[in-house]
This record gives structure tokens, C-alpha cells and sequence, in this order.
């Protein structure tokens, strides 16, 4: 299957800065307004078409399906990811803004709990939750490593 | 729809008392504040449970059947006690007939393991389309082993067990049928009696998966005249880590034990064991000794709660679920009204069943959403998961409402 992958310029998108995301976090009132806006940057990243939500691509989750793709160019790493569920769909662009498009080194040296426990959502993260957003990180950060 | 339900006669009384019982349940020790609607996945313990493990661990821990002294005698005394109250509990013959496990899958896979000598390929094994991974995976390993092979058998529209379909596949003379009593995911109750007593016009052994019934029906294995019965101690107000298989005697023999060793010995020399009677035979090493203990203490608390009364205002209160479900929009019900217990499965329409689930969580709803380890059934369902309300006997009308207050947020939330 590793010759059946999206074509490069699918790749090439641009997330925003993790400033701006955890600004956006901050000044949110509640849980209701968290959860929107989670779902709303789930939006903001581009969505994997369903030719390419393939088995060798799934990462497994028990409640919800994920998948991802990768692309290096040089020594920088570009990533498709998507869900068939809104929430987890929001809780991967938080990991492609602080991935997508960076290097190796900054893949690898990535505080991903930090981050998301500031953001309020380290129980999303928790490897007890069946979302197999952990499962994903990992992923993404074994190609930085690779 | 669902008919002749009028909210103003659900009073949930019997459980409000009840709930006092369950700490985990009780809103000032409770520090998550949960509104718990996952009982199929495993109900919450009483105080009495959680007492009677934590007295054999102050008091009394020692190893069974090995008395030399008092300690063990008392905990051999209790331990098999339970299983005296097991036989009654689901009119068993004999003590015999009940076999400790660690829970509903150990049951099945030692019965899986425990036949394959019988089996030979070509045998044809019948399941239910509508059963959880337990109950499917052990036969089709089985089935690998021997080179026998599996069918499903067929679900109606209404995703109940197509009995016409099954008589066809019967004439197929299959080997062993396999069937819920109860489905994990819909709460479809199957006809059981019936599905056995044609299974026996084919000459086949009948195993049922309990795990659903068992807190929520009166269970007759002798009425039923099932070959075996299958249940777990955590989903009946018991401990996780313990379970039943009940089997008639003869059958029980037949096994194969898939656990040797001690225990269930009668002599055992460098050149040649041999096994010792039943329940033992079945029962190699420690047996989960204080979760035993636990469930003879929840079996005691059902013989005292799980009245008839208790049972109709269960029933009352899951119609009461499905009413109030129904009356939303956009909401997808699965399974029949009348013709379920525990557990009501929905969708809201377009939406992922995760989602709602994590942001009933965000308001201290627990229910479980997914493919409930029922994959074949979802494909059949053409859907990739659904979310799961279930009940039990502590459940209230407070439960539920609080449970629909949260949907219609979740709701609004996804509309916006």
C-alpha cells in the first residue's frame, strides 16, 4: 500500500502557532465553549478523502477510527491525519500544530502531556481513553525518530 | 414508540432506597459526582460485597481445601458455600454443576478448549450474530483447530435472531450452538427455551452466554435444559475476577480441562496423572478465593433486592429510558421496545457515537459507546459503533433525566 498515498502537495498546508491555540484555550469560559472550539479546529486542518481511510493507515482505537499519513522532505516532517469523530478529529490537529511541518528534533523534544494537560484536555490524552489519540502521537513522533 | 408510558408513574422508589447501598453511588462519598449508566459493562459493588472481601482479607485469608488449619478451614467453608448458593440461585442439580471461573470468557474458552477432542472437521458450530467477541472468537478458534467450521445464525430486520433461518441452518445437524440470553449490545432478550429445545431436535450442545441475563432475569438452567450457562460475578453487584460455568454433570465430564496442575489432581506420579472429580477437575491452582467470598455476598443481596418488584420497576424504568429517548429528535433507537433489558443503544443522527459519549462524560454522564465487542453485529447494523445507556437495579428516574437534560446539550452543542 505505500505506493497508494495522497499526492505530496496535499501535504503542504499550514497549522497555526501553538501560541495562538493555547490563547485560544485560555480565554475559554467553560466546558461547552472548550469542546467547540476543539471541534471547530478539527475544521481548520485539512480532512484525508475516503479513498485513503485504508486499514494499513488506521491506527486503532476501540470507539472511534483514526489514520494518518506522513511526508518528509528534507528533514521536515509534513502529516495527514483525520477521525471519523469530531472531538478526536480536534484533539489530532492539536498534535499536527505542534508537529506539521517541524523537524526531528523539535518532533522529538515535543512536551505533547504538557501541552495538552495546559490546555486543559490531558484526559483526552490518557492511554485509558479508546480514542487512540496516544497511540497516534507515537506514531508520529516513531517517523520523526525514523 | 414506545406506548402507554406515563412519566408521572415511574417512581423509581425501590432504587432510591437501594442506592444508598452502593458508595460509589452515594453522591457524598462519590468525588466524580458520576451519573452511572454503563451497568453492562460492569455494575457498581454494595457495601456488602465490598465488606465480605475486605473481612476474608482482615480476618480469614488462607487458601481453600487445603485445611490444616482453622484459617483455611473457615475460607474452604465459605468459598464453597457460594457454590451451594449458585445452585440454587440458578436451580442447578447439583453442586457438580458449578464450575468457578475467572469470568464469561474463561467459562467459554475452557468449554471451547475443553470439547475440541470431540470435534472433528466438517462439525458445523451455530452462533448468534448478535453475540460479543466472547462468545464467537473461542468457536472460530476451536473451529481453526479442528478444521470444523462456524455459522451465524441470521438476524431478522429488528436484529432479533431469525428462528426461521436458524430451523434451516439446524438441518445442517450442527454440532453445538452458541447463543446469548441476553445481547451486550442491544439488550435483545433471544428465546432462549425455545432456541434450545430446537438446537436438541438436531442432537447439538447448547451454550449460553448469560453475562447480560443474569442481573436482570431470573436465570433456570434447569428449566432452560441448556448443556451450559456461562456468567461473571462483576456484572451481578459482584466482584470482577470471578465467574460461572454451570454445565449438566454428564456434559461437565466430557471436558477436557484446560488448566493442570494442582487442585484438580487425584494422583499424580513422574509417569501418569489422574484427575480428580468434579467441580475440582475443572478448577486447577488458587481460585479467585475473596472475589468468590464477594460474589456469595452479592447473591445474598439479590435474593433480597432482585424481587419481582424490584424486576418491574427495572423493566419500568428501562421503558421510561426508551420513552424519553424517543421523545428527542434525531435520535436512532436500536432493538425493539418490548423486547429488551438493561440496555438501550442509540445514535444521534449524523453524529459519531464518540462524540457524544465525551461530551456526555464532560457532565458526569457515564455510558459506553462503541462496537460493545460486537463488530459482526455492527457490520449487520451497517453502522461503526453506538452509544450505550444501561441500567440496573439502583438506577433512578433521577438517573435518566439528568442522562436527557445532558443529551439535549450535547445535541445543541453538535448542531452549533
Amino acid at each position: 500500500m505505500s505506493s497508494f498515498i495522497p499526492a505530496n502537495e496535499r501535504f503542504l498546508y499550514e497549522v497555526e502557532s501553538i501560541e495562538n491555540l493555547k490563547h485560544k484555550f485560555a480565554v475559554t469560559n467553560n466546558w461547552q465553549e472548550k469542546y467547540r472550539l476543539l471541534m471547530l479546529l478539527g475544521k481548520s486542518v485539512p480532512s484525508i478523502s475516503d479513498e485513503y481511510k485504508v486499514e494499513p493507515q488506521q491506527v486503532d482505537g476501540c470507539e472511534s477510527a483514526a489514520w494518518l499519513y506522513h511526508y518528509q522532505q528534507d528533514d521536515k516532517h509534513y502529516f495527514l491525519a483525520d477521525s471519523d469523530a469530531r472531538i478526536v478529529k480536534g484533539l489530532i490537529s492539536i498534535l499536527l500544530i505542534m508537529f506539521h511541518s517541524q523537524d526531528s528534533k523539535t518532533i522529538c523534544g515535543s512536551p505533547i502531556e504538557a501541552t495538552f494537560e495546559q490546555l486543559g484536555l490531558l484526559n483526552q490524552l490518557s492511554p485509558s481513553r479508546a480514542n487512540g489519540l496516544q497511540a497516534l502521537a507515537a506514531k508520529m513522533v516513531s517517523y520523526a525518530k525514523s | 414508540m414506545v406506548k402507554s408510558v406515563m412519566c408521572e408513574t415511574i417512581t423509581s422508589t425501590l432504587a432510591s432506597k437501594i442506592q444508598s447501598q452502593f458508595p460509589l453511588l452515594n453522591n457524598h462519598q462519590n468525588p466524580l459526582k458520576l451519573c452511572y449508566l454503563d451497568t453492562a459493562a460492569t455494575s457498581q459493588k454494595p457495601h456488602c460485597v465490598i465488606d465480605a472481601m475486605n473481612e476474608y482479607y482482615h480476618t480469614y485469608n488462607s487458601n481453600v481445601h487445603r485445611a490444616a488449619h482453622q484459617l483455611s478451614a473457615r475460607a474452604t467453608v465459605d468459598y464453597e458455600k457460594v457454590r451451594n448458593d449458585l445452585v440454587t440461585f440458578i436451580n442447578a442439580r447439583t453442586r457438580q454443576e458449578i464450575i468457578f471461573t475467572h469470568g464469561t470468557t474463561e467459562s467459554l474458552n475452557m468449554l471451547a478448549y475443553g470439547l475440541e477432542s470431540t470435534f472433528s472437521a466438517g462439525d458445523l458450530i451455530l452462533i448468534d450474530s448478535a453475540a460479543h467477541h466472547a462468545n464467537i472468537v473461542p468457536w472460530q478458534q476451536l473451529a481453526q483447530r479442528t478444521g470444523a467450521f462456524v455459522k451465524a445464525i441470521p438476524l431478522d430486520q429488528d436484529f432479533n435472531l431469525d428462528l426461521i433461518g436458524y430451523q434451516k441452518l439446524l438441518k445442517l445437524r450442527p454440532k453445538l450452538v452458541a447463543i446469548s440470553h441476553v445481547t451486550n449490545a442491544l439488550g435483545t432478550v433471544n428465546p432462549v427455551s425455545q432456541i434450545i429445545s430446537l438446537a436438541k431436535t438436531a442432537n447439538a450442545i447448547t451454550v449460553v452466554d448469560g453475562a447480560q441475563a443474569i442481573a436482570h432475569t431470573s436465570v433456570d438452567v434447569s428449566e432452560l435444559d441448556c448443556d451450559f450457562y456461562a456468567f461473571s460475578g462483576h456484572k451481578m453487584y459482584g466482584p470482577t475476577g470471578v465467574g460461572i460455568l454451570y454445565g449438566k454433570t454428564e456434559k461437565l465430564a466430557q471436558l477436557t480441562p484446560m488448566l493442570t496442575g494442582g487442585e484438580m489432581i487425584k494422583t499424580v506420579s513422574f509417569d501418569n496423572t489422574i484427575f480428580g472429580e468434579l467441580p475440582n477437575r475443572l478448577e486447577a491452582g488458587t481460585p479467585p478465593i475473596s472475589e468468590v467470598i464477594g460474589l456469595g455476598a452479592a447473591i445474598k443481596f439479590m435474593n433480597q433486592y432482585f424481587t419481582k418488584e424490584h424486576q418491574d420497576e427495572e423493566k419500568q424504568l428501562l421503558n421510561y429510558l426508551q420513552f424519553s429517548l424517543a421523545e428527542l429528535d434525531d435520535i436512532e433507537i436500536y432493538a425493539s421496545n418490548e423486547n429488551n433489558l438493561g440496555v438501550v443503544s442509540f445514535n444521534v443522527k449524523g453524529e459519531h457515537h464518540q462524540d457524544v459519549g465525551i461530551l456526555l462524560d464532560q457532565q458526569g454522564i457515564a455510558i459506553r459507546c462503541g462496537h460493545h465487542c460486537a463488530m459482526p453485529l455492527m457490520d449487520l447494523m451497517k453502522i461503526n459503533g453506538c452509544c450505550r445507556v444501561s441500567i440496573g437495579l439502583y438506577t433512578t428516574k433521577v438517573d435518566i433525566d439528568c442522562f436527557i437534560d445532558a443529551l439535549k446539550q450535547v445535541q445543541q452543542l453538535l448542531k452549533d
